[in-house]
């Protein structure tokens, strides 16, 4: 057999297993899943049965899971989801920025790995206990009331723990090094002597950072945006510990109709709607590093 | 890249700008912009790192209740190792976790292995599926095998959770273990056979402990991975097949006790360390693996 084919066959034995359990126990269960959105819940939490194929597709009925998660009810949740992914990605970019910019400018180089290290190191450690950390600095009895009660700024202990700020402090602190990891990789291009043109060529420090600094970190700035969001918009633990009774958020949503309502469909349903959002903007920005050039960061 | 694989996730950003070799700038007066940037850094380093040093305090705090310091105690630590339910979670996660490890290690190491080596067809649409595991929220990967055991009329128990596990690691391993090879001089391969090794023996004496240290680092995470997993494991595990992290999560549910706080913190030194040991294995792909030039 020639060298050549005698590789490919071999990587066809190497690949298999990968595949056999891809296949079997990620791409079928997601195959499954889509099959069962389209279908309706039975008596005892099972599927129900339909009797007849032709009318069940032609009335229509087979998208009513997908009709009902565009309620009102469900658009608020999916609207509070969006609106907290788009302030935890936003807060996460005004706290990155200067951190990184501080890293890859200021820092001198035999430091910088140090210092990204710092950043990294926590983010080791099990997501579940960094939010719970959160639990003990938060509650009424917690670290933070304590303080706020000795120094007398406030004379009663603060509702601070299961609010939508709480949720939010979560998610930034869950995300952040998300953002500074990317950041700090543009930064790090950036050609300091473009900002000494811009200072020389009359542009105040301002000026200077939105019209060059801001453009020329955009690839970072970009994929940072990405990191963060994607990962805020479909969590459940974070609003689950730290939020309120009424901080359901998307993520809470589809663990609810698996774990508590029994409705697989529907939560199927949901969780394809929320798929599709994640996949349509990793295409975008596909298409966007793609145009620019820059390489992707996952 | 959902939000609980937190170490991997920030491993594979992290690889990507660890690929930059830091640019030196010229020395700069210190400046007012500056040294706010400075400032700003240190309460950012702050805010990451003051929740987990109050959680370490807190499991050493004799007061049970209050965020008052009470005196040192290691009393929470000798009671987990009381609490039967806290000891079974351990257990299982151990199960699950080193089984995770080996099946999981094994079959990354062998997608590695082909997509490192020139094409073949439907190489591809390998590289996809294993980004898919990365790129899908966990809720939706554990939401989709819930309905798939239930479809296949397979009971929750640890098995479905070690199948769960294994599905979304080989990923990671695949990876990890790539990468190493990126940096694998194929000359050594062909020297091996042209000097008379068979396919075999050049696996196992020339490329194996070349790789060695990236298989050990994808297996460290992979077991990180496992025994942190809470979202995915949440969906598929029954009755009975409580793991540390499920364990937690219900204590947490409850309130706060002084018990979570001492078996999180543990839990927390065991991660860290075998990613410390998972980066060191990692760094400098030439300097290790056993041949000397």
């Amino acid at each position: 057999m020639p060298e050549k084919k005698r590789r490919s066959v071999a990587a066809y034995f190497q690949v298999l297993p990968t595949w056999m359990v891809l296949g079997c126990f990620f791409l079928l269960p997601l195959v499954i899943m889509l099959v069962i959105s389209f279908g309706q819940r039975g008596t005892y939490g099972g599927l129900k049965p339909i009797a007849d194929l032709g009318a069940y597709f032609g009335s229509g009925e087979f998208l009513a899971n997908y009709r009902r998660s565009i309620e009102p009810l469900y658009l608020s949740i999916y609207w509070r989801s969006l609106w907290m992914a788009i302030v935890t990605t936003v807060l996460c970019l005004v706290v990155s920025y200067p951190i990184a910019y501080y890293i890859a400018v200021v820092v001198p180089v035999r430091f910088k790995n140090l210092f990204l290290g710092l950043v990294v190191i926590p983010f080791w450690t099990s997501f579940l206990i960094r939010t719970y950390a959160w639990m003990l600095i938060l509650r009424t009895e917690g670290l933070l009331n304590t303080v706020l009660l000795a120094t007398g700024v406030v004379d009663q202990p603060l509702n601070l723990l299961y609010t939508d700020f709480a949720v939010m402090i979560g998610l930034v602190y869950g995300e952040l090094p998300f953002m500074i990891l990317p950041l700090y990789a543009s930064l790090e291009k950036l050609d300091l002597s473009l900002l000494e043109a811009s200072l020389d060529l009359g542009a105040n420090k301002v000026a200077t950072f939105f019209r060059v600094t801001v453009p020329l970190t955009m690839p970072g700035i970009v994929a940072g945006i990405i990191l963060v969001f994607i990962p805020s918009i479909g969590q459940f633990v974070v609003s689950d510990l730290l939020g309120g009774a009424k901080s359901i958020l998307a993520g809470n949503l589809i663990q609810n109709q698996f774990a508590v309502a029994r409705n697989k469909p529907f939560g199927s349903a949901i969780a394809f709607e929320l798929t599709a959002v994640v996949l349509i903007l990793l295409l975008a920005y596909a298409m966007y590093t793609k145009r620019k050039g820059q390489e992707v960061l996952l | 890249m959902s939000t609980p694989a937190d170490a991997p996730r920030v491993e594979l950003v992290a690889r990507n700008v660890g690929r930059l070799a830091p640019v030196p700038r010229p020395a700069r007066p210190v400046s007012w912009e500056r040294r706010l940037l400075g400032w700003h850094s240190l309460l950012v380093y702050l805010f990451l790192y003051i929740p987990i040093v109050i959680l370490i305090l807190y499991s050493f705090n004799r007061s049970k209740q209050t965020a008052a310091w009470e005196g040192l105690t290691l009393d929470w630590y000798l009671r987990l190792f009381h609490n039967d339910l806290i000891l079974r979670a351990v257990k299982n996660s151990l199960i699950v976790a080193v089984i995770t490890t080996v099946v999981a290690t094994v079959i990354g190491t062998l997608a590695a292995l082909a997509l490192a080596r020139g094409s073949f067809r439907g190489k591809g649409a390998t590289q996809a599926a294993l980004y898919l595991p990365i790129i899908i929220p966990e809720i939706v990967v554990g939401a989709a095998l819930v309905t798939f055991f239930g479809v296949a009329q397979m009971r929750l128990s640890l098995t479905t959770v070690v199948i769960a596990h294994v599905a979304f690691c080989i990923s990671y391993v695949a990876i990890v273990v790539r990468a190493r090879l990126a940096g694998f001089d194929r000359s050594l391969e062909e020297a091996a056979s042209d000097l008379g090794a068979g396919p075999w023996d050049t696996f196992r004496r020339v490329t194996l402990p070349i790789i060695l240290p990236g298989i050990v680092a994808g297996a460290l995470l992979v077991f990180t991975l496992s025994i942190d997993d809470y979202v995915i494991t949440s969906f598929v595990a029954g009755v009975g097949a409580t793991t540390l992290p499920i364990q937690i999560y219900s204590m947490l549910k409850v309130g706060v006790t002084p018990e979570v706080n001492a078996v999180s913190t543990l839990l927390l030194l065991l991660t860290v360390v075998l990613i410390v040991i998972a980066q060191r294995l990692q760094q400098d792909p030439t300097a290790q693996g056993g041949i000397k030039k």
